[in-house]
């Protein structure tokens, strides 16, 4: 199949069912008890500083161990596996000096995706796997100052922001990935510059592939990080014409529900969900089991709600096959039909009717 | 319907601020924050930032002002027009702002590639477009060119770009009119024309303008210019002009501009053919211009003659208005006048306030426009504090008395003393407030020290009654002989007369029924000459009131507790399964959308505050109040607007559900579902009164649940406030002297809290409980309760006993989930809070239980484990009987 074929297999398969999105990866790499010189390989035994905690770094120094994540959840029932590229921007990798590998890791990262997906395609062609480029947020934000006393202040441009998810972006489309997933978005200026980056790529002859996007709502009061509501951040980035939009991270599924919901009546298009395993423990675990993360998912679908889900930290193979398992057999979501409007916003939406 | 129009604010826009451009010029940015944060708070829905000026960096102005707009939450809350004429000033703004903003503008001015590499930008950035009916050749000036060049410019958009045509908005160019030029003076018709055309024939397209251009020929006469605005933007919003830039605050209403200034404006805007043949539109509105043209702050076109009075009459006309915008020229312009500034509150103030009280008592004004004229009376004083200082004569004000006010221990609520207190202060009292909640000695040493004549009691709640009886108490203890008023929704003339009166008989008692009255009590029991007959007639007259109350203690029958019982309302659980909720436990709403709750306020009560009696919207057309309605609506809407866009007030919700079973009249809370674990008891009490017609039922709330052994059952709690924020808020007004605004901020707190009861109330019935989840939704089927279910708070009629609310609140965990607390006489604090039970038995319905007899206090004494004496001062409003002692 080319990219185009899948691209097109992706989108007949989100009109006929639910899609399962994979689980965590920071927890599954943790589980495997690895050690400073795992990280470093002979590539980077040399390298100042320790590396160890750098998860993307494995795409290149234990690629089996990706590959076997990517098969586990694949096994699992997962339709799509994210890269594991998270934090592969140039900012986000400074904090290793490793500034210089990002372009190889998004490269070998969506290659170990795209193999191991079209392995499964190949043995199960009745359910194609797809792959997704992960793109994290950064540790620098564009609508927040670093310093409370000054807060003008910008620790990072956006045409900085802008030149990182540029590369990583170019490297995630050479390496394979069927769409791109900008994920964990804590700051929609941060995103938008993402969005700019894919969009300008179309004028360069790169072949244009779906964007989603999935924010997070960081506690309770209903807000991103960077202050704006789920309808406002909805307004802000759908110029990017999503494949899919959603939330993840930062919550369970319970204090998930109602901004999904909110998400689902707002956006014409498809909505994802992929909550924590529950709000972690006092020793930073997570102890939500799968069958709960499985029977949350299971009513969001029931209700309607969703067209894409998964797990976000904390969830594994277990928590994905029991989600596949629960929203096996249940209608997607139709995206909502909203009359044409100008939808500006701020923190909050502003809708000319 | 007419069409919605946005107001875009423009303050931040150093081409048309003189003063914001100062300040960016001078890097003052904090204070230059402080103009877009005074926009937002008035309530502009998107704000104009705009920093072309040639001695700006610009880029580095929009930057910095974007990203310290970024880090103010009550300002970036809103949208954002990135306005320039250079694009990269717009990129620099695109490029920090995380919202979905405006840009201002983009033209095919240099040509289709620059608009076309522009527009991509603008697309993928995410942001709508104003675009400039502006090309190659120009600016588009006639209606051919503007929709030539409009058309061109949405083709090339939505074909080539791949915009959303929603996300287009055109400006097809305001210009100057009346100026003398004869090709002139079709632009505001073109403009007009132009608008009708886009809106027809550019699909979903938007237009927008900058309206002070238009009337820019007669830059220096304000009022005409308001007027030309008004009357341009009259017609443009009806051809379907959507936003404009323009300072929302100076438009006037199109039919309070003056005819005769309205009719030579309209012939200018529309092009009229002219009606006197030597006389061209423009000249004759040049011609008419010099009339209407009056100081520089000067508002309201249609009052523009009084202003030609002497300043005496313009006082009085001020203060019956309740217009403060000259107050302070005019008190000036007095005070130079008069000898000493005491003189101008003694004569010409006073004088203009004793219009307003009789008009008041005439009934030809009502209460929220006195309260406005407290406003002007005290913006003027206020004026001349200063120069009665530094004077120093020494001389006290004189006022007609002193009066202490206070709400009672226990109780917070103040909005009807306030209106007392400011309706008193009009009236040249002096007020001496003491706030909420205070306690019976402090009451009575500050009157002490204060020297007052007079002390004023106010209370809303149950047990506020007994607190009063209390403080009379005290007063005769203390050998005080100064009258006392009473005052507040739950007082009553009975109560005073049979309670309070008899506590305290050194000195006169006086229920004093609404603030219309109070000044009419407060001067006969002042007056030296009129004080001894008005206590003798209210003395006779309380004597009356007592007499009456005990024979109908005799009359009214009422039955046995144990005979009410038998007649208990009667379920037949064998056909009545009681619904399940969707949740048992907690359930708590952080932080409920206002904007929701403004949308389904009930009006009604919100006048019958302010003492406008009638149902809403009605009101607002009567032909008595329908004058003073209306504009405290409009008051009211302006205010309701500014708490929400503001965020002034959060609103916060616990609910519960809990499996219950009925035990006698108790109401049984289980722990779960198990039922075998007792959480919570609520104690409900019965109605005695006897029958006339032998078929309908005693009533008491426990009759709507199903009995121990019968089916499953549940019971719903909640508590809902909108007052985290209202104590703030009206002191804020306060202390810039507006008890207006303070009162209607508090009394909108309070609708917002009943708005939020009832939306929750809507939730539990059709989701949360869940037993009528095809419930219609409509205003007045709710106001009208026609809906399933009922939700009685206790210290009403169907559970008079306030110490209820303690069960409930310690069930719901109400005090850590909402933030409200109770007083000691079981008052919520914030006072914009409601707490009760939700029951669903399809009969449940609102009832009193009226007086009830010594059996049931017993009983509910026993239940309570209160002693009788207990049980007696709980339940004192509605015991049949005098208690003993």
């Amino acid at each position: 199949m080319t990219r185009t074929d899948r691209i097109a297999a992706l989108k007949a398969a989100s009109r006929e069912r639910i899609l399962v999105l994979d689980g965590s990866w920071g927890v599954m790499i943790q589980k495997r008890g690895l050690d400073e010189t795992d990280f470093r390989g002979e590539r980077f035994a040399g390298h100042p500083g320790q590396l160890k905690g750098n998860n993307d770094l494995l795409c290149l120094t234990r690629p089996d161990i990706i590959t076997e994540l990517h098969d586990a959840y694949f096994g699992a029932g997962a339709d799509i596996s994210e890269t594991n590229t998270f934090s592969s921007t140039t900012i986000a990798q400074a904090d290793y000096g490793l500034e210089a590998a990002v372009r190889d890791i998004n490269l070998e990262g969506a290659r170990l995706a795209r193999a191991s997906a079209d392995r499964w395609t190949a043995a199960e062609p009745h359910k194609p796997r797809f792959v997704a480029g992960s793109i994290g947020p950064l540790n620098k934000m564009l609508s927040m100052s670093p310093d409370v006393n000054d807060p003008g202040a910008r620790s990072v441009t956006f045409e900085e922001v802008y030149q990182a998810y540029r590369e990583q972006v170019i490297a995630l489309n050479e390496g394979g990935v069927d769409l791109y997933l900008v994920e964990t978005i804590t700051d929609t200026l941060n995103c938008k510059a993402a969005i700019k980056a894919i969009m300008d790529l179309e004028d360069e002859g790169f072949e244009p592939l779906p964007i989603w996007i999935s924010g997070t709502i960081t506690d309770r009061s209903g807000r991103t990080l960077s202050g704006q509501t789920v309808e406002a951040f909805w307004n802000s980035v759908r110029h990017a014409r999503p494949f899919a939009i959603g939330l993840n991270c930062a919550l369970g599924a319970d204090l998930m529900r109602p901004h999904i919901a909110e998400l689902s009546r707002v956006a014409d298009t498809l909505v994802s969900a992929y909550p924590n395993a529950g709000l972690p423990n006092a020793m930073g675990e997570y102890d939500e089991q799968p069958h709960e993360t499985g029977h949350s998912l299971h009513q969001w679908a029931e209700d309607g709600i969703v067209n894409i889900v998964g797990g976000c930290c904390g969830t594994t193979p277990d928590h994905i096959a029991h989600v596949a398992q629960a929203v096996q057999g249940l209608a997607p979501r139709k995206p909502a039909v909203r009359p044409r409007a100008m939808r500006l916003s701020g923190l909050e939406p502003m809708e000319l009717s | 319907m007419r069409p919605t129009f946005v107001n875009i604010g423009e303050r931040t826009n150093v081409t048309g601020s003189a003063r914001f451009r100062k300040l960016v010029a001078e890097g003052n940015y904090p204070e230059a924050l402080s103009v877009a944060r005074q926009q937002v708070e008035a309530g502009a829905s998107i704000i104009d930032v705009n920093m072309d000026e040639g001695l700006l960096d610009s880029v580095r102005a929009m930057t910095t002002f974007l990203n310290l707009i970024a880090a103010e939450p009550d300002i970036a809350r809103v949208p954002l027009m990135i306005d320039s004429s250079k694009w990269e000033v717009i990129e620099a703004g695109l490029r920090c702002v995380q919202g979905k903003a405006i840009v201002n503008s983009i033209s095919l001015k240099e040509g289709e590639a620059a608009f076309l590499k522009q527009a991509r930008a603008c697309l993928r950035y995410g942001a709508a477009v104003v675009v400039m009916a502006f090309d190659e050749k120009g600016q588009a000036d006639t209606l051919t060119r503007k929709t030539e060049i409009c058309t061109r410019a949405y083709r090339t958009l939505v074909d080539e770009v791949g915009f959303p045509p929603e996300d287009i908005i055109f400006d097809p160019n305001i210009f100057a009119v009346a100026t003398g030029i004869d090709e002139h003076d079709n632009y505001a018709v073109d403009f007009i024309e132009a608008t009708r055309w886009i809106k027809a024939n550019l699909p979903n397209a938007r237009v927008s303008g900058g309206v002070s251009n238009v009337s820019f020929s007669f830059r220096g006469n304000e009022p005409v210019r308001r007027a030309i605005h008004g009357v341009f933007l009259y017609h443009a919003i009806a051809a379907g002009l959507d936003m404009g830039i323009v300072n929302a605050g100076d438009l006037p209403v199109y039919d309070d501009i003056p005819f005769e200034l309205r009719e030579a404006v309209e012939d200018v805007i529309l092009n009229r053919p002219r009606r006197q043949p030597a006389l061209s539109n423009t000249e004759r509105l040049v011609e008419l211009a010099p009339i209407f043209k009056g100081g520089k702050s000067e508002v309201k076109g249609p009052d523009l003659a009084w202003r030609q009075a002497a300043v005496a009459e313009r006082l009085a006309h001020a203060l019956v208005h309740g217009v403060t915008d000259y107050i302070e020229t005019d008190v000036e312009e007095a005070r130079l006048a008069a000898g000493r500034p005491l003189e101008v509150i003694e004569g010409p103030l006073m004088d203009g306030m004793n219009r307003v009280g009789d008009l008041f008592g005439a009934g030809k004004m009502f209460l929220p426009q006195v309260v406005k004229s407290a406003r002007v009376m005290k913006q003027a004083v206020a004026w001349l504090l200063p120069f009665m200082e530094t004077e120093s004569a020494g001389q006290e004000r004189k006022s007609a008395g002193r009066i202490l006010m206070a709400t009672v221990k226990g109780d917070v609520h103040d909005i009807g003393k306030n209106i007392v207190g400011v309706v008193l202060q009009c009236n040249n009292y002096e007020v001496f407030d003491l706030g909420v909640m205070v306690p019976a000695d402090r009451i009575l040493d500050e009157a002490v020290r204060l020297k007052v004549d007079m002390v004023g009691l106010s209370g809303l709640i149950t047990p506020s009654l007994d607190e009063m009886v209390f403080v009379a108490s005290e007063m005769q203890r203390r050998g005080f002989l100064m009258p006392l008023l009473i005052g507040g929704a739950t007082t009553s003339k009975t109560h005073t007369a049979v309670k309070i009166a008899p506590a305290y008989p050194s000195g006169s008692t006086t229920y004093v029924l609404d603030a219309s009255r109070a000044v009419g009590v407060v001067s006969a029991l002042l007056s030296p000459t009129e004080h001894d007959r008005f206590t003798a007639e209210t003395t006779a007259e309380y004597v009356r009131v007592r007499e009456q109350f005990e024979r109908s203690q005799d009359n009214r029958g009422r039955m046995s507790l144990a005979d009410a019982r038998r007649r208990a309302f009667a379920t037949d659980w064998s056909r009545n399964t009681p619904s399940k909720p969707s949740f048992t436990g907690l359930r708590t709403f952080e932080d409920w959308d206002l904007t929701d709750l403004a949308e389904h306020t009930d009006w009604t009560p919100f006048f019958a505050s302010w003492q406008l009696f009638g149902r809403f919207p009605a009101i607002l057309q009567d032909d008595i109040v329908g004058q003073a309605a209306r504009d405290l609506y409009a008051d009211g809407r302006r205010m309701l607007d500014r708490m929400i866009q503001g965020r002034w007030l959060t609103a916060k919700a616990t609910v519960g559900f809990w499996p219950a079973q009925a035990d006698g009249d108790d109401i049984l809370v289980y722990a779960d579902e198990t039922r075998t674990e007792v959480a919570g008891r609520f104690h409900t009490l019965r109605q005695q009164m006897v029958r006339s017609d032998g078929d309908r039922a005693n009533l008491a709330l426990s009759d709507f649940i199903a009995p121990v052994g019968g089916p499953p059952d549940w019971l719903g709690g909640f508590a809902v406030t909108a007052g985290h924020g209202e104590i703030e808020m009206a002191e804020r007004f306060r202390q810039d002297g507006d008890d207006y605004s303070a009162i209607l901020a508090t009394s909108l707190a309070d609708r917002l809290a009943e708005a939020l009861a009832e939306a929750l109330h809507r939730k539990v019935r059709t989701e949360l409980w869940g037993y009528a989840s095809d419930e219609v939704f409509d205003l007045e089927f709710l106001i009208g309760e026609k809906y399933r279910g009922i939700r009685p708070a206790a210290g009403y009629p169907a559970q008079p006993d306030h110490t209820e609310k303690a069960e409930l609140f310690r069930l719901l965990e109400a005090t850590p989930r909402t933030g409200i607390t109770l007083t000691e006489s079981f008052a919520m604090d914030p006072p914009s809070s409601v707490s009760g039970l939700y029951f669903s038995h399809p009969d449940s319905h609102y009832f009193g239980v009226g007086r009830i007899d010594r059996d049931q206090v017993e009983d509910y004494a026993r239940r309570k484990g209160w002693d009788l004496a207990t049980a007696e001062r709980w339940l004192a409003p509605i015991l049949s009987y005098t208690p003993v002692g």
